[in-house]
């Protein structure tokens, strides 16, 4: 990964009379309780996180645990209490309100979870909106709008209103919209959820097939810990407005950093999850057999040849270097038991 | 005070109180100081009279300034509203010129009636269907063949320059309102006591500052009409999801274009109920203003009522609630239009087919006119009237009805106006002011208890307690009959679908009736008097209470009905133990606004010779007295208002603790 794109450092949001007053006058970091006896609700506390460039950050958590609130502070949709917001080097709290303006103009996008289309404006006009915003030509705009609406597969509706569309498709027209002007970096607010879940699956394919063309920097909510798995490259736990753990799928599972996001991984397939280097028993270095396996496969790749082994099965590495064994006993201690190895 | 006292002596109670418990404690006083009401000395009985504070001489102090003193140096404050009542001098001509008075310094007639016609149909089919079409062409041939057709296009012309002047101030106070809260905090009071007043205090000051006559009448009309557009501005951008808001910002747009392109569009339904609201509210106002002057329907009905030519009358009557309901149908189905798309190769000709059509009828029907007079003007031999029809309705319920009708009105008088009227004058006002202390204090707290004593103080020391009085006993007995009927009505018409679905339509119908229209029907069956005035206040105020009992009973969760049936409610069981106690809140709001209904009406059957507040009121119409008017509109104000009050702050509470809100 190459380098930050997005940023905060000790991100605050707290709602009540006088939040920034409040927190001023606290020496240090103010608990929880401190900040509820104060008569303020923690929605963001003391938050930090990067996120680099072509990234995909998905944000976790519990109904009311923050996930809205960081990402709105982080689009700056609404103020943060204190701390900074760097976008590309930059802090844009202190960005004028014009300059912000300028910035949503060209550098963000963002999706919602009750799609927000605009409900007099047909799906050509919806899409092409930011582009009208910003005072892009009629004619450059709609050609813009078409080609995204034809890539997130509405082709043909052009013309229809939001309430003439299901769901799917309003959010299909939310996402095209979000594209329009080609941002960098691309905010979701848990896109999926108002879909029922088929359609939830085939959008998350969908979104896959879209970043893989388009290759943003991404911040998405959900919470599902499914989706999460399917689309992330790095996922933070938030718990009443704190960040517990930021790590990769499999590092939250096989080291989860508080009880909260160990039981909280507790039900999570983990053949699609974990990878056989994470399950393996060491080996000394000898001859790899022919019928060794990868050593990042997925466990859920590998399950019917190791199940099937009488012995265990040698595990390479990318260069074809043997790093360990997997036995058939660890495979289904890894899948069946609530302990994790370590 | 005494009521004072007793909110200072009963605040640190504040431990939660058994209903009985705390509805004896709002009764006490009120029943302690009516019983001892022969040992009280005499002040606390009757509004002493050297108590009045002389808030009319103050009101007429500032309305003379006003008129008679230079304040911009120039010219006097009343030259400045006449300048500006000039303005609608020139929209006015020429929308009246367009319809009925044509243009002959320029020696060009007006519209046909027959383009009209097509216009009119065409527009109800563009907003819904041939139906709306049906209505809207007819009513306008309704108006050429009766003969009301002039009438009929000078109240038009009022309504079409009225609303849009109106619908733009109250769409800028509410865009204000909404972008800065501290002229918000400012405004919505104030258009509360505004909506609570009474017709005839607008039309005072009216007189005073700009005059008698049409224009005058025009401009009463706009006035009349702002808040209730100001106020569905505010509801409306307010209701625009916070999410949409966003979605606005994330595309980059400045806060224009926030209000422009997404928070205005995004709230073009309730804008547009707005708009149907003003233009109901302008037909009602242009009837009444006839009393300072507008020309039109209302001015005509005014004078065969004064002459007392019901059947006339009538035919005006039904002209002007034809008129009602085809504005209200029009600007009902424009609000809730919705786009749809059209194919992407549509011809011109199908993208905007009514324009087109539109364009088909002027041409048609200036080569008809071309042809033959009578597609210009409706032949004057050809007009009906029916007014001989009315006339002999009018005949036969005089003849047959005249003994019952008598002896009804007699009982009526007899053994429940005079009586209850007598009760109500013998209650002392401390007794009153410590009830609706108390009854606030113990719905919403000092704050409520202080405004609501407020109110009632000002009543009593404004000078007019007695006929406020007589205000509130012919309310009383007004809403009490409107409960009674109302209410049955209202559980009959819940039960099905159907049902409801009429009783819906008959209450969308009655209430765009100018309220003047149902003096009508009462000046025929009981000429004048209480009696004639309280059959027109439950007539009109009846329509809230059936509307608002059939909402709260229909919606009652679905979840909770079950559950009942499933425990094995019988229907009755279901009605009494289910449905009405979660309905009892939205049942309360709608006696709450059957309240506000019949204050307007009692004010309006000052007419037909009332003893009341009322009748004051008009007085003062009749005597150009400003500042009286106002005074005794704000007494009718804050009767209505600490009911609203009261009531709101109940079913609030009790909405919230059944977990309805
Ligand atoms: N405008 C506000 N005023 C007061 N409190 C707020 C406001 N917005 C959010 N909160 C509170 O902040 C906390 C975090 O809210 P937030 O919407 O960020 O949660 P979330 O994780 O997005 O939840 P969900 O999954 O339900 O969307 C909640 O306790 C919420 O009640
Ligand atoms: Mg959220």
């Amino acid at each position: 990964m190459s380098e930050t794109k997005l940023a905060c450092r000790n991100l605050w949001k707290l709602y009540g009379s006088d939040p920034s007053g409040f927190l001023r006058g606290q020496p240090g970091t103010p608990s929880i309780e401190t900040i509820r006896v104060g008569g303020y609700i923690p929605a963001v506390r003391d938050v930090t996180l990067e996120v680099m460039t072509g990234e995909i950050l998905v944000v976790m958590g519990l109904s009311g645990s923050g996930k809205s609130t960081l990402l709105r502070c982080l689009a700056r949709l609404i103020e943060p209490t204190a701390g900074e917001v760097m976008f590309e080097g930059r802090d844009i709290l202190a960005a004028s309100e014009r300059e912000m303006i300028d910035i949503r103009r060209h550098k963000m996008g963002m999706v919602f979870q009750h799609f927000a289309l605009l409900p007099h404006r047909t799906v050509l006009d919806n899409v092409a909106f930011p582009l009208q915003v910003r005072g892009t030509d009629r004619q450059k705009r709609e050609a813009r709008a078409r080609e995204v609406v034809e890539l997130v597969g509405l082709k043909g509706r052009e013309g229809y209103y939001p309430r003439e569309l299901s769901g799917g498709q309003q959010q299909r027209v939310g996402i095209a919209r979000s594209l329009a002007v080609g941002p960098d970096v691309w905010f979701l607010d848990e896109p999926f959820s108002a879909l029922d879940p088929l359609i939830r699956r085939e959008m998350q394919d969908e979104f896959l097939r879209l970043q893989q063309m388009l290759n943003k920097t991404i911040v998405f909510i959900t919470h599902d810990f499914d989706e999460a798995i399917r689309v992330a490259d790095r996922i933070a736990i938030m718990k009443d407005g704190v960040v517990e753990q930021l790590g990769t799928a499999e590092e939250l599972v096989t080291h989860p950093a508080t009880p909260y996001v160990a039981e909280f991984t507790r039900n999570v397939p983990h053949d699609r999850l974990l990878s056989v280097r994470a399950v393996m028993a060491p080996a000394s270095s000898r001859t790899p057999e022919t019928t060794a396996v990868r050593a990042h496969a997925l466990l859920a790749s590998v399950a019917r040849q190791v199940l099937s082994s009488e012995r265990p099965v040698d595990v390479v590495d990318d260069a074809g270097m043997l790093v360990g064994t997997l036995s058939r006993d660890s495979l289904i201690d890894a899948l069946y038991s609530a302990e994790v190895p370590a | 005070m005494s009521a004072t006292t007793l909110i200072a002596s009963e605040q640190h109670q504040d431990k939660p109180s058994t209903p009985l418990t705390k509805s004896l404690i709002v009764l006490l006083p009120f029943l302690f100081l009516l019983l001892a009401a022969s040992m009280l000395p005499d002040w606390a009985v009757q509004v002493p009279k050297n108590w009045t504070v002389p808030f009319v001489d103050w009101a007429n102090v500032l309305v003379e300034h006003l008129r008679d003193d230079t304040v911009f140096g120039l010219f006097s404050f009343r030259d400045l509203t006449r300048g500006a009542a000039e303005l609608i001098t020139w929209p006015l001509a020429i929308v009246e010129g367009l319809l009925v008075a044509g243009f002959p310094a320029i020696g060009l007639p007006a519209m046909p009636w027959l383009m009209i016609m097509g216009l009119a149909g065409l527009l109800g089919w563009h907003l819904r269907d041939w139906r709306l079409a049906l209505l809207s062409a007819g009513c306008v041939a309704y108006m050429a063949i009766f003969g009301k057709w002039e009438l009929s296009m000078i109240t038009l012309s009022v309504v079409l320059v009225a609303a849009p002047i109106a619908g733009l101030i109250g769409f800028g106070i509410g865009i204000l309102a909404v972008k800065r809260p501290w002229f918000e905090s400012l405004v919505v009071p104030l258009l509360n006591v505004l909506q609570s007043l009474p017709h005839f205090s607008y039309l005072i000051p009216i007189a005073v500052f700009i005059g008698v006559g049409h224009k005058a009448g025009a401009i009463a009309t706009v006035i009349f009409a702002i808040p209730p557009m100001a106020r569905l501005t505010i509801l409306g951008l307010k209701g625009v999801a916070e999410e949409v808001r966003e979605a606005g910002k994330m595309a980059g747009c400045t806060r224009f274009q926030t209000l422009w392109m997404v928070e205005i569009p995004s709230a073009r339904q309730s804008l547009l109920v707005g708009v149907n609201q003003v233009i109901m509210q302008c037909l009602a106002m242009v009837v009444i203003a006839s009393f300072v002057g507008a020309r039109g329907l209302g001015h005509d009905l005014l004078f065969r009522l004064q002459a007392l030519k019901i059947g006339q009358a009538l035919e005006n009557g039904v002209a002007i609630v034809l008129m009602a309901i085809t504005l209200d149908q029009l600007s009902r189905a424009a609000a809730y239009k919705q786009p749809s798309h059209v194919a992407p190769d549509a011809s011109w000709l199908q993208r905007f087919p009514f324009l087109a059509a539109a364009a088909l009828v002027v041409l048609g029907s200036l080569l008809l006119t071309a042809i033959t007079p009578y597609a210009q003007n409706w032949p004057s031999q050809f007009t009906l009237s029916t007014a001989p029809f009315w006339d002999a309705l009018v005949r036969w319920v005089t003849v047959t009805l005249y003994g019952p009708l008598q002896v009804l009105r007699n009982a009526m008088l007899l053994y429940v106006l005079i009586p209850i009227r007598d009760l109500f004058q013998g209650i002392p006002w401390t007794a009153i002011a410590a009830l609706v202390a108390a009854a606030g204090w113990a719905l919403g707290g000092l704050r409520l208890a202080l405004t609501v004593l407020g109110f009632v103080l000002f009543i009593a020391f404004a000078g007019y307690w007695e006929r406020s009085l007589i205000t509130a006993y012919m309310v009383t007995v007004a809403v009490l009959i409107c409960v009674i009927i109302g209410l049955p009505i209202g559980i009959w018409a819940s039960r099905s679908e159907r049902r409801t679905g009429i009783a819906k339509l008959l209450c969308d119908t009655f209430q765009t009736f100018p309220s003047f229209i149902y003096l009508i029907p009462v000046i025929m069956l009981f000429k004048v008097g209480d009696v004639a005035a309280i059959s027109a206040i439950i007539i009109y105020a009846l329509i809230p209470i059936v509307r608002y009992t059939i909402f709260g009973l229909r919606n009652v969760p679905a979840e909770i009905v079950e559950a009942g049936i499933t425990s094995g409610c019988t229907r009755r069981q279901l009605l009494w133990n289910i449905r009405m106690p979660l309905a009892f809140p939205e049942i309360m709001l709608g006696i709450n606004q059957t309240i506000m209904f019949a204050l307007f009406m009692v004010i309006i059957a000052a007419f037909i010779g009332t003893k009341d507040i009322g009748q004051e009121i008009f007085r003062a119409l009749t005597f150009n007295d400003a500042g009286k008017g106002l005074v005794l509109g704000l007494c009718v104000a804050f009767m209505g208002l600490t009911a609203d009050q009261l009531i709101t702050a109940w079913a609030t509470s009790r909405k919230r603790r059944l977990g309805l809100a």
